[in-house]
C-alpha cells in the first residue's frame, strides 16, 4: 500500500466547528477576504432595497428576507466553516436541527397570531350590550 | 487490511455516504474524538439554543410589529445611518476576528493581540452607537413601556447587546490568557469557541438589521 493510500484511511474523520480544512495561511486568509466582500455586497444590496422605490413595493419584504438568509449562509461557510462535507456531518445536522426550531417558532407564531388577528370581530362593530 | 477496502477507496462511488471504510469492522473508529471538537461541538450547541432562543424574540417582534397602542412606529424612530454604522463595525469586526484566529493558529502572540484588540474596540464601537440609540429613544417617550411594538424591541435588540457585551469581556479574557499562558492547548480551546461565538453574534445581528430595522422601518 502506498504512502498516499494509507493517508487516506487515516485522516480525520471529523472537524471541529470552526475548523478549517485548509492549513496555511494565504487561502484561508482569502477566505476571510471572500466572506467579508460578500457581506458587504449583500448587506449594501439590503440598505438599497430597503430605501428605494425602483423595485416593485411588495417584493420588497421578500428580497429582504432571501438577501438576510443569503448573507447567513455566507456567515456560516466563510466565516463558521460549516460545510457539507463528510467530516462536517455532527456540526451540520445540529445546525439543521436548530434551524428546524426556529422555523417552527417564527413561521408557526407568525402564522398563528395572523389568523387570530383576522378572525377576531373588532371592538366597534360589536353591539352594545345595555 | 483486506482488498475489498482498497477497492473501495479506488472508486470514488464505491463509498457514497463517505464513510472511508467506517463500515469495516477492522477499520473501525479509534476511540473517544479529540477534546477539541467535543469542546467545539459542545459550544456549537450552545450557539443554536442561544439562536433558538433570539428566533422567540424574532417572533414576538414580528407578532407585535403592528401594536403601538397609538405611539411612534418602526419608520418614525429608525435611524438607519446609524444601523449602517453598526452594522459595518460588527462586520468588520467579525473579519478581524477570523484574523486572531489565524494569527493563533501560526502562534503569532503580537498579530493575535493586534486583531483581538481592533475586534474589541469595533465591538466597543458598536455598542456606543447603539446605546446612544437606545438613550435617543428613551428621551424622546419612546422607552420600552410606551407600546407592545417598543417592548419587543428592546427586548430582542438589547439582548443582542447583552451578548455583545458578555463577548467583549470574553475578548478581553482571552487577550490576557495569552499574553499570561501563550498558546497552550486550553488557551487555544477557548479561542476557537470564543470565534464561534462572536461570528454567531454577527449572523444574529444579520437578521435583526433586515428583520427590525429595515422591514420594520417599511411598516
Amino acid at each position: 500500500m502506498s504512502e498516499q493510500q494509507l493517508h487516506q484511511f487515516h485522516e480525520p474523520l471529523e472537524l471541529a466547528p470552526g475548523d478549517e480544512e485548509e492549513a496555511r495561511v494565504g487561502p484561508r486568509l482569502v477566505g476571510y477576504l471572500i466572506g467579508l466582500g460578500l457581506s458587504i455586497l449583500l448587506t449594501a444590496t439590503s440598505f438599497f432595497i430597503a430605501g428605494t422605490d425602483l423595485v416593485w413595493q411588495p417584493s420588497i419584504p421578500v428580497a429582504l428576507t432571501v438577501l438576510a438568509i443569503a448573507q447567513m449562509g455566507v456567515h456560516l461557510v466563510f466565516f463558521l466553516h460549516i460545510t457539507t462535507g463528510p467530516d462536517n456531518t455532527n456540526n451540520v445536522m445540529a445546525l439543521a436541527f436548530g434551524l428546524l426550531i426556529v422555523f417552527l417558532v417564527v413561521g408557526g407564531s407568525l402564522w398563528i397570531m395572523a389568523h387570530m388577528n383576522h378572525n377576531m370581530v373588532p371592538m366597534q362593530i360589536m353591539p352594545m350590550q345595555h | 487490511m483486506t482488498d475489498t477496502t482498497l477497492q473501495y477507496a479506488a472508486h470514488g462511488h464505491g463509498d457514497p455516504h463517505h464513510l472511508r471504510g467506517l463500515q469495516d469492522s477492522s477499520l473501525g473508529h479509534e476511540g473517544p474524538a479529540p477534546k477539541r471538537i467535543v469542546t467545539a461541538y459542545g459550544f456549537w450547541i450552545f450557539l443554536l439554543s442561544d439562536i433558538v432562543m433570539f428566533s422567540c424574540f424574532f417572533a414576538a417582534y414580528g407578532v407585535l410589529l403592528r401594536q403601538t397602542a397609538g405611539g411612534p412606529s418602526g419608520s418614525e424612530l429608525f435611524d438607519l445611518k446609524s444601523v449602517a454604522a453598526e452594522t459595518a463595525f460588527l462586520l468588520i469586526s467579525s473579519f478581524t476576528c477570523g484574523l486572531a484566529s489565524i494569527a493563533a493558529d501560526v502562534r503569532s502572540a503580537r498579530w493575535y493581540q493586534v486583531a483581538m484588540a481592533v475586534t474589541g474596540v469595533l465591538g466597543l464601537c458598536f455598542l456606543a452607537l447603539e446605546a446612544r440609540e437606545f438613550a435617543d429613544l428613551v428621551s424622546r417617550g419612546a422607552g420600552p413601556t410606551r407600546s407592545a411594538f417598543l417592548s419587543a424591541f428592546f427586548t430582542l435588540v438589547g439582548c443582542h447587546g447583552l451578548h455583545v457585551s458578555a463577548g467583549i469581556l470574553w475578548l478581553l479574557t482571552m487577550m490576557a490568557q495569552v499574553a499570561a499562558k501563550g498558546f497552550r492547548e486550553d488557551v487555544c480551546r477557548r479561542l476557537l469557541c470564543f470565534a464561534l461565538f462572536w461570528h454567531a453574534l454577527d449572523i444574529i445581528w444579520v437578521g435583526i438589521f433586515s428583520m427590525v430595522y429595515l422591514l420594520g422601518s417599511a411598516v
